[in-house]
């Protein structure tokens, strides 16, 4: 199936043709452009190689969730309703994504100078009955994923251990990283450009 | 066989915010220069980074690192029009100091100090935290950043309007977005995947 994808951010951040936005972007078309391949090779790759496509849309469907972006969150898990092979995944997903509500970043520092500045805050695991439907794969990877969403200064060669465990590769555990970082990315860039047009069509009205 | 994550342990980390020039080890295996492949030189964009492990184990995934490391670099450096290199640099640093990245912290806080001359304040930024007192365009485009960065994002209009009041246009304002975001993708792999280093 070749498909042509739309401009993610255009899309999401509803940056329309002739524009302000649409003009601002244009004068950085190769971002523009790298941000769209970048949404590519993850989410279209040209072989998954270690991690599946319903796994990626999954992750990123939960990091979506975490962010409180209802409209990209719907774009990352529309393909898994569609798809209808797993009917309970969603609906495990959601309440997931329920009890991984947070407000970040937190976490410790190294111990030191900084301790002072440390936050509490949730350590998410999936709960037991919602493990067994997403299986110890996707359950360390949505724990990974929360971790790097909420408190990434936490993270440790222990938490990395843990995907290993759960079978993950390190080629696949180099992919999950990239990924939950770049919809990290995404997310901010289409929150502030959303932003930034309603107040650009605001002064322009 | 599973595969084993690596723990470094390094002897007198760095603990603080700094501009010195520290190091990162990673948790997981790079791939050694001698295996890489034509398609991991494209990834890598730029034939000197097969030198760095950082860039050595993300290109276990060349495509996404090569659409990456393009999107950083015209972020970052394409600064014929927009925001001055050393706010882009400001609005990294303020966002890796905002998710404690020690490491992104000291490689942009250096950049932003060289671009404007501002050491001091840099610096400043570093030791009190995000709510320093750097004169009100920096003061500006710091919070821009921190709420940016913030999960959910608490980027509001009230930070469009502080920005444009403080002189910055539409693209520029996007170049501020556009610096700190991009930190909460490169914050998120520095932190993850490896830790730093001391000077040598």
């Amino acid at each position: 199936m070749t498909q042509v994808s739309p401009d993610i951010i255009d899309l999401l951040a509803g940056i329309t043709p002739g524009s302000s936005l649409d003009s601002i972007r244009a004068q950085r078309p190769e971002t523009r452009e790298q941000a769209q391949q970048s949404y590519l090779a993850l989410f279209r790759p040209k072989a998954p190689g270690d991690v599946s496509l319903a796994e990626r849309q999954t992750i990123a469907s939960f990091i979506a969730g975490l962010h409180r972006q209802p409209d990209i969150y719907e774009f990352y898990v529309n393909p898994l309703e569609e798809s209808g092979t797993d009917r309970w995944l969603v609906e495990v997903l959601k309440a997931e994504i329920g009890s991984g509500q947070a407000t970040g970043p937190y976490g410790d520092y190294p111990e030191g100078p900084l301790s002072v500045e440390n936050k509490a805050g949730l350590l998410y695991r999936v709960s037991d009955t919602n493990r067994d439907v997403l299986g110890e794969k996707l359950s360390a990877a949505l724990e990974h994923a929360h971790l790097l969403v909420f408190r990434p200064r936490e993270a440790s060669p222990q938490a990395l251990q843990a995907l290993l465990d759960a079978g993950w590769t390190t080629d696949g555990i180099v992919t999950l990283s990239q990924l939950v970082s770049f919809v990290a990315f995404q997310i901010r860039v289409i929150a502030g450009l959303s932003l930034l047009s309603a107040a650009s069509k605001r002064a322009a009205a | 066989m599973t595969e084993v994550a690596i723990t470094p342990g390094v002897g007198n980390p760095p603990v603080t915010f700094t501009q010195a020039e520290i190091g990162w080890t990673p948790w997981l295996q790079p791939l050694a220069e001698d295996d890489l492949t034509d398609r991991h030189l494209r990834g890598l964009v730029e034939a000197a980074r097969a030198k760095s492990p950082y860039f050595r184990l993300l290109v276990r995934d060349p495509e996404v690192l090569e659409a990456r490391t393009k999107t950083d670099k015209d972020i970052f450096y394409n600064t014929r029009t927009g925001l001055p290199r050393a706010e882009r640099e400001l609005a990294a640093t303020a966002a890796s100091r905002s998710n404690g990245c020690i490491f992104c912290a000291s490689v942009h806080a250096r950049f932003a100090s060289h671009h404007s001359n501002r050491g001091d304040d840099v610096q400043k930024l570093l030791d009190e935290g995000v709510g320093a007192d750097l004169g009100e365009r920096w003061n500006a485009i710091v919070a821009a950043s921190v709420a940016l960065t913030a999960t959910p994002p608490a980027f509001g209009d009230e930070h469009v309007a502080r920005l444009a009041a403080a002189g910055l246009d539409e693209l520029e304002i996007a170049d501020v977005i556009h610096g700190a975001a991009f930190f909460n993708w490169a914050n998120r792999l520095m932190l993850s995947l490896g830790e730093p280093t001391p000077a040598n």
